[in-house]
């Protein structure tokens, strides 16, 4: 139904008088794609979609989308549409003329205008609605509304800031199911900026990880779950376990550290100077209570914590220079060998359980 | 035994709620209600010279509004509350849109907030009154424009004329527009202006499509303020015109000085009806309950 575009942000810096939002960040999202920002509160990731929508001004660097460079223009010359986080819409004004006001702005007359808006409003099923205020709608309605103000000015790419926010947990997952099969059905690029791992998972051909305004990793959910580039990107994820230490030998495509309390670990990865810090990420639901069958590849905790969770078991230990080492047990491997929290338990994994993980240059 | 119990225990909470609603409504119904029930009474009243004459009479209403003088005083009087109220809305807007959306932190909106009220340190006497040495004929207007060799001589109408009638009852009455206006535009969601920036609308559009409705509510009210006040006033109209222009309260307090009370009366009932069609009329406009 519409064209879509490659956004490509070339060494983008946002500074806010003394401190730096976003630290020269660049990125190529494909046209057509459906992109997640993912970070923390802070870590920049709204700046950089604001700045892709044009409500805020770029400091340095530029924004090309599709094949114009939009880093001077004002928002509704882009081509672009936002929608907001608490979808900011107008309350003295119904839903017709919520989803016609682009329309109105540029001088549509009325009769077709509405015409259109209703259209819209069809597409988003929110017809039966067309004559009531956004006050009388429920959030996930709003939304749609929104979606349609959206998406009534044709753009090439959404803008979505943490569109998912305001629902509750049941409305969340089916709203979140809405805008992919959306994103898929209009074919334009999507840039969602959430701070949920799961929505990013879910919705994301691209998830773009942020942390101190500095891009951690952009690469595909598999990529990030199996392979994340950095500590902070194995830690938010939530999916690896982090061992820090410093090298101590390296070769034949192995590496192995030793961190602060003693212990050695292997992990497959390039050579390594001696003695430089490193860390390795450790997959939580391979990790078994066994001893280890190498020495490297394992090690001796203490249970800290035991959470029943259903299908699996969470246990985190003490041990190895890490407070929160967790093992997601299944739970039929957790009852035939339960473990008690203070119980000394022996840990292992495979060498292809473990990654080297990267550090962001500073 | 409990049941008896129970009904005193629940006439007992029925009766502390009217004790709670009492202080209230005693003081309105005293000090409100009462005075206008009586103005109302002793309007239909017979007086002479020398006393009030309880009766049911119409004359004191036939009188008022069969005489043209008091016609002329009522157009006189909305000239003033349609100039007063006009340039006050011009004023109070622009004002408190700077204040809501130009100025960047809560602290200096409120200091600035505090300036605007600084006149209101005084009297409104005093406010008036410091007027007369800059409006006059040799006050600082006319001199300095004089010495500038602007003009060869006084400009005549400075003082004591409508103009200097509308100047003073604008600078006593802005306030009122701008702290409605201030409160409604302070809580426009700022996330509403992007929206509208990004379907396409320029500034002006934003503030007609946008600010504008939004803000209408404490239009309503600042106008309600204002339109209420230059209506009853007398003390304005009668120092900045001179004696030379007349407003309808004026023109009771002239019929009280000289004791006709209830023709003062019957005058003060007719423009409080008026008073409240004016208002009803900014209420069927606006429908402030839903905003607020």
């Amino acid at each position: 139904m519409s064209k879509a575009a490659e956004i490509d942000i070339v060494s983008v810096s946002k500074i806010y008088g003394s401190t730096t939002a976003v630290h020269s960040i660049s990125l190529k999202i494909p046209s057509g794609s459906y992109c997640c920002f993912l970070g923390p509160s802070g870590c920049g990731k709204t700046s950089t979609l604001r700045m892709i929508a044009g409500h805020e001004s770029i400091s340095a660097g530029d924004i090309r989308l599709g094949n114009t460079v939009v880093t001077d223009l004002p928002p509704a010359k882009r081509g672009t549409a936002m929608m907001f986080q608490s979808y900011a819409l107008f309350p003295h004004l119904d839903l017709v003329d919520n989803v016609a006001f682009s329309l109105k702005m540029k001088g549509v007359d009325k009769e077709e205008r509405r015409a259109k808006a209703l259209e819209m409003l069809k597409l988003m099923q929110m017809e039966p609605y067309a004559n009531r205020r956004p006050a009388q709608l429920s959030g996930g309605q709003q939304q749609r509304v929104a979606l349609a103000r959206a998406l009534i000015t044709d753009p090439e790419a959404l803008l979505l800031d943490e569109p998912l926010s305001a629902l509750d947990p049941f409305l969340k997952i089916r709203m979140r199911a809405e805008l992919k099969k959306l994103q898929k059905s209009l074919g334009i690029t999507f840039v969602h900026v959430t701070h949920s791992q799961e929505e990013a998972m879910a919705l994301a051909d691209i998830i773009v990880i942020m942390n101190d305004g500095r891009i951690e990793q952009a690469a595909s959910p598999r990529d990030v779950f199996e392979r994340p580039a950095t500590a902070f990107v194995a830690r938010f994820m939530g999916d690896h376990n982090v061992l820090t230490g410093r090298v101590v030998e390296s070769g034949d495509g192995k590496v192995t550290l030793e961190v602060a309390e003693g212990q050695k670990f292997t992990v497959a990865g390039p050579a390594q100077a001696a003695g430089s810090p490193i860390d390795i990420g450790v997959r939580t639901d391979r990790v078994r209570l066994a001893a280890p069958s190498e020495k490297t590849l394992g090690f001796h905790g203490v249970v800290s914590n035991v959470e029943y969770r259903g299908a699996s078991v969470k246990i985190t230990v003490l041990g190895a220079g890490s407070d929160d080492f967790t093992v997601i047990a299944t739970d039929a491997d957790y009852f035939k060998t339960p473990v008690a929290v203070g119980d000394a338990v022996p840990l292992s994994w495979g060498l292809e359980d473990a990654v080297l993980l990267g550090r962001v240059a500073a | 035994m409990s049941a008896p119990r129970a009904s005193i225990g629940k006439i007992a909470a029925a009766v502390a709620s009217y004790l709670q609603a009492a202080p209230l409504a005693l003081i309105l119904g005293f000090f409100f209600l009462l005075p206008i029930l009586m103005i109302a009474v002793v309007s239909f009243w017979d007086y002479d010279f020398a006393g009030l004459y309880p009766d049911f009479l119409t004359m004191n209403y036939t009188d008022t509004l069969g005489s043209w003088v008091t016609w002329k005083t009522y157009l006189n009087t909305l000239k003033y509350t349609a100039l007063v109220w006009g340039l006050t809305l011009l004023i109070g807007f622009w004002v408190a849109y700077f204040l809501a959306f130009h100025i960047r932190t809560t602290t200096m909106q409120m200091v600035l907030f505090l300036v605007c009220t600084v006149p209101f340190l005084t009297s409104n006497i005093i406010r008036m009154i410091s007027w007369i040495p800059v409006l006059g004929r040799n006050g600082l207007v006319n001199s300095t424009l004089i010495e500038m060799g602007l003009i060869p001589a006084p400009i005549e109408w400075l003082l004591y004329s409508d103009f200097a009638v509308v100047l003073a009852m604008v600078h006593l009455n802005t306030l009122f527009m701008v702290t409605p206006i201030f409160n409604t535009l302070m809580r426009i969601d700022k996330s509403l202006i992007e929206a509208a920036r990004d379907a396409g609308a320029n500034g002006r559009q934003i503030l007609w499509n946008v600010i504008l409705p939004l803000a209408k509510p404490g239009i309503a009210i600042g106008s309600i303020f204002v339109v209420t006040l230059v209506m009853a006033d007398f003390s304005t109209v009668q120092v900045m015109s001179g004696g030379q222009s007349a407003s309808v309260a004026l023109m009771m307090k002239n019929q009280m000085s000289l004791l006709q009370y209830p023709a003062a009366a019957a005058n003060a009932v007719v423009l409080l009806i008026v008073v409240l069609l004016m208002v009803a009329a900014i209420l069927r406009v606006v429908d402030i309950r839903k905003e607020l």
